[in-house]
């Protein structure tokens, strides 16, 4: 089966499509100046509803990672690693991911991390590759 | 917050039941529903007609992947119970959520017994499709799940990627070891084979967990939970009504539970997920203590979850987990607490949530067979992880 893509909607569809201009877009507060994920149509600090997609540089560090080796569905490539990572504009500020092109074996907590997208159908998947 | 009355303690656990746990059963789950639910009431010493109202958690799913193909409806219908109130669903805090809502059922005056049930056969569906389960199959078409779509288009296909993650981080931040971690697989392995009908029931070695394939680093297979068919059901009554039975009433002495905010894997710390919300709560609301404990029945969908909630709930100082279980004396039958001495999921099957409170009643009413621990009053029932999660604190009276 192939990879499981989102719906998009009007709320995510600038995160899921932004790599077509190569841009990480999270959602911005104007009101509190706080990015925040997932996008919404309100902050869910101070409520404002003045909110919108922003480009972010693209960088941050692994948070936490694990090496997948179980093959969930017969065309599964394994091993994969999924990771949390952390975006360096904010702490806290965090999505799951995949680390590519790099072995698995080499990815650590802290790794330094960049942004790099990978197109299928209308969705640019955000994966990560380290940062040199 | 703080309240002037605490209405879970108005409720008692007066009745228990289970199914046989098949692996896979040949029975269909509404006729392990109907055993565990019948030997429930007649447990309580009450008759079908006793019961006014039905909870479940998460309800029918209707979607064939076997997590819960019996629903608080077809339960109804099929035992011909007249209920005023009844309700299933899976938005809660977890697999006890359905206890909790009945409990506020009864709490609130809309029902004096209320069956609680819990059915799953995902060991019988495997079978057929080994894929039934993965959180890709929770949407059909593309992820339009709110909270799913940030997680599936990365192949995080099965809970045991974002577990993985909290144990790799424990180990980094605490230095806990694989070593330590087997402890939690080998405890359930040791108390399931006081166990009849526990799924795996021959010994379980340091070596046998090693050598056992990695799934999601550091997670090895033998840190998860075992497909089986199983229903088991409580059954919860009014706490006047409960002292009339022929059990000692079971109190609810106190009930945890919390959605952390935000609802996210990875937005929360890592290492202790919402379990400190959720026992925060339940101790804010009574006067026990966790050396109070004669037992502590902790979700082991994959163990890692067992070791935090060990930690939330005060029977180890956080972080300290892999320090505590070491060796496996603090959590053995005879240990400071003892910890899912069914064998848990891990080893007894994964019977999903109400398994745990249904071996609590069992052991605080001093009618565990072979595995019967040593007297005690209090014990606590903990279930859930990641992002949401709930406790409660059973006392018998």
């Amino acid at each position: 089966m192939a990879r499981k893509l989102p719906a998009l909607n009007p709320d995510n569809i600038a995160f899921w499509q932004g790599g077509k201009t190569g841009s990480l877009n999270i959602h911005h507060c104007s009101c509190c100046r706080r990015y925040f994920h997932p996008p919404a149509p309100i902050c869910p600090h101070c409520l404002s509803q003045d909110v919108a997609p922003r480009p972010v540089s693209g960088r941050g560090r692994v948070i936490s990672y694990t090496i997948n080796h179980q093959r969930w569905q017969a065309a599964l490539e394994v091993p994969y690693v999924v990771a949390i990572v952390e975006l360096e504009e904010q702490m806290g500020l965090r999505l799951v991911s995949n680390i590519v092109g790099m072995p698995a074996d080499e990815v650590r907590i802290d790794l330094p991390v960049r942004v790099t997208f990978s197109q299928i159908e209308d969705v640019w998947l955000p994966f990560f590759e380290r940062d040199a | 917050m703080m309240f002037d009355r605490l209405f879970e303690k108005d409720v008692a656990i007066s009745g228990v039941g289970q199914s046989e746990v098949g692996r896979p059963s040949s029975l269909s789950a509404m006729k392990l529903t109907l055993d565990a639910t019948l030997e429930a009431i007649a447990d309580a010493g009450l008759t079908r007609d006793d019961i006014d109202g039905v909870a479940c958690w998460p309800g029918d799913n209707n979607n064939g992947d076997a997590f819960s193909p019996v629903g608080p409806n077809a339960l109804i219908s099929t035992l011909g119970l007249k209920v005023n109130w009844f309700g299933g669903g899976y938005e809660g805090p977890g697999p006890l959520a359905g206890l909790i809502n009945g409990a506020m059922a009864i709490a609130t005056g809309l029902c004096k017994h209320v069956l609680v049930f819990r059915t799953i056969t995902e060991a019988s569906r495997r079978q057929t499709d080994k894929t039934a389960s993965a959180l890709s199959n929770k949407t059909i078409g593309r992820d339009s799940s709110f909270f799913w779509q940030w997680y599936t288009p990365f192949n995080v296909l099965s809970g045991i990627n974002l577990m993985a993650m909290y144990a790799q981080r424990h180990f980094h931040d605490y230095g806990t070891r694989p070593e330590q971690l087997a402890q939690i697989a080998m405890t359930c392995r040791a108390n399931a084979a006081l166990n009849p009908k526990a799924v795996y029931r021959t010994p379980m070695g340091l070596d046998d967990y090693m050598a056992s394939r990695m799934i999601s680093t550091p997670l090895r297979m033998l840190d998860c939970d075992v497909h089986c068919d199983a229903s088991t059901a409580i059954v919860l009554s009014r706490i006047d009504a409960a002292r009339g039975g022929p059990n000692p009433p079971i109190r609810l002495e106190a009930i945890g539970a919390a959605l952390h905010q935000p609802w996210s894997w990875d937005q929360i710390d890592l290492t202790a997920m919402v379990t400190g919300e959720v026992a925060h709560m339940m101790w804010s609301r009574t006067d026990l203590k966790p050396s109070d404990l004669g037992s502590a029945q902790l979700y082991d969908g994959f163990s890692i979850l067992t070791m935090i909630w060990l930690e939330a709930l005060g029977l180890c100082p956080v972080g300290e987990g892999g320090r505590f279980i070491e060796g496996g004396g603090n959590i053995a039958r005879d240990g400071l607490i003892p910890i899912n001495t069914n064998g848990g999921q891990l080893s007894g099957g994964r019977t999903h949530g109400l398994g745990y409170v249904h071996e609590a009643c069992n052991q605080l009413w001093g009618r565990a067979g072979e595995r019967q621990l040593k007297p005690h009053h209090a014990s606590v029932v903990a279930a859930g992880g990641g992002p949401l999660g709930g406790s409660v604190l059973l006392v018998r009276e």
